[in-house]
């Protein structure tokens, strides 16, 4: 049975969230990947205003086919996340409570999941065509000139995710696949 | 000599742009139902259910069936006695601006690997070209993602590593890869010739149906043989675990120097996308 979530998605909250979790994401969430995670990453260290709501926010690593005519957005499935570990941290220091993307993450990343209560949900990769249904509006809020890669603010429903790294460190791929072994080798 | 206008090979290279983003070929789609009959793994069997589910919903709605609409690789076997009325390569990027702008794919190209601004229309191509006999011009259109393209790995072993360090090292990338390239993954593999042709054989490996082994028949065992052996590494669909790690490995082999055994292995997602038109 799938938790839902609706965002904001408080810390005290994230900590509930375990490795394993099946949830589904309602309300908002923003898109960023490698080149708007520079450009936010030189925000915060310059003690500037980010040009979205951080806090107790969720951040999707994305970059979407374009928007077909009456269509919101066009596929949108998970991007790897590992490119972004250098500079998840800074972001989560700011509040940033949940990251859905696909693939392994570093272990700077988690450290600040477990000391600040963040957690990292991935999306299915390669199932754009079916994620991007999900995605009811989308509209960009900051750096246009990315292209694919501009800051986008998401209205999701029922966002299929699955926690793979929780706020304690907990982490299904080794969990999962450890399970599996000791069943079937 | 037979007459291929330019502007034909741009109309076909933006149809194959737009078709390959689209759907699936039959042979991956063939294996991933194969792979579903076989897994015994509840969550991987729901992840393979909303894997088809999605190659459904791309096939219906014209939809790209994934984001990462790739880099367009374009593979070309062009006869000798054909004569292009234009610039083939111009032709050839025309049709990837054309396909990629109005076909609503992403435009997923820097213009220089440092500098990193978008070319704005998924150009250029990577070209691949083929001089074979006769009249014909066979053009392949394989968008590749590059979560996939980035865990693949090169390596110049020593003639003494032989067919074992053949298999570890295919063995090792997969691990290394783990959940990052989007299992269930396709495995290319290109064993000998020199260090850059070894990556030219694993691409094109990717290129042969799914389906379809090797024709040599030492290779179609190899190639069973490290299939068995990594889907014995519990990786599964999406890295959480289970028995469909990869939905086929397909190896290309050329001769080499006395001195080298180049290896190299590409890897692709189970989104393996390519599509081919003969002219």
């Amino acid at each position: 049975m799938a938790i839902s979530i609706t965002t904001p998605l408080a810390s005290k909250q994230a900590r509930n969230l375990k490795a394993g979790d099946s949830c589904l994401i309602s309300g908002v969430i923003y898109t960023a990947r490698d080149a708007a995670h520079k450009r936010l990453c030189e925000l915060v260290a310059q003690g500037k205003e980010l040009p979205m709501e951080i806090k107790d926010s969720i951040i999707y690593f994305v970059g979407p086919t374009p928007a077909k005519p009456g269509q919101a957005i066009g596929s949108a499935g998970p991007t790897t996340s590992y490119r972004m570990d250098a500079y998840s941290p800074a972001l989560i220091a700011q509040g940033l409570t949940g990251m859905i993307g696909k693939g392994k993450r570093g272990p700077e990343v988690v450290d600040a999941m477990k000391k600040h209560g963040a957690v990292y949900f991935g999306a299915i990769g390669g199932c754009g065509a079916l994620l991007g249904k999900c995605i009811k509006k989308a509209e960009i809020v900051a750096y246009e000139d990315l292209g694919a890669e501009a800051i986008r603010r998401l209205e999701v429903e029922n966002f299929p995710v699955i926690v793979i790294i929780d706020s304690e460190g907990n982490n299904l791929y080794e969990t999962g696949r450890a399970a599996y072994l000791a069943e079937h080798s | 000599m037979r007459e291929i206008s330019a502007g034909t090979i741009t109309e076909v290279v933006k149809r194959l742009c737009v078709e390959a983003n689209c759907h699936l070929p039959q042979d991956v789609k063939n294996c991933i139902s194969k792979c579903y009959e076989q897994e015994n793994w509840h969550q991987a069997k729901e992840i393979l259910e909303r894997i088809v589910e999605n190659y459904h919903i791309a096939d219906e709605q014209n939809q790209p069936i994934c984001q990462d609409t790739g880099v367009a690789c374009v593979f070309l076997k062009v006869g000798q006695e054909v004569h292009i009325d234009g610039d083939i390569n111009e032709a050839i990027n025309e049709g990837v601006r054309q396909g990629y702008t109005e076909g609503y794919l992403r435009k997923s190209v820097v213009r220089d690997p440092l500098d990193r601004v978008n070319t704005g229309d998924n150009t250029p191509a990577m070209i691949y070209c083929e001089l074979v006999p006769g009249d014909k011009l066979e053009i392949t259109v394989a968008p590749k993602g590059f979560g996939s393209e980035n865990m693949s790995q090169i390596k110049m072993l020593r003639p003494s590593d032989g067919l074992q360090g053949v298999k570890d090292f295919v063995r090792k990338v997969v691990e290394e890869a783990g959940p990052n390239p989007c299992p269930p993954i396709v495995v290319g593999v290109g064993v000998g010739g020199t260090f850059d042709k070894a990556a030219y054989l694993a691409k094109k490996a990717l290129m042969r149906s799914t389906e379809e082994r090797n024709p040599n028949p030492f290779y179609a065992e190899l190639e069973q043989q490290l299939l068995d052996e990594i889907n014995a590494l519990g990786i599964g669909p999406q890295g959480f675990g289970g028995r469909t790690t990869a939905l086929a490995v397909n190896i290309e082999q050329y001769p080499t120097h006395i001195a080298g055994l180049p290896v190299a292995v590409n890897i692709n997602c189970h989104v393996t996308r390519h599509k081919t038109e003969v002219l």
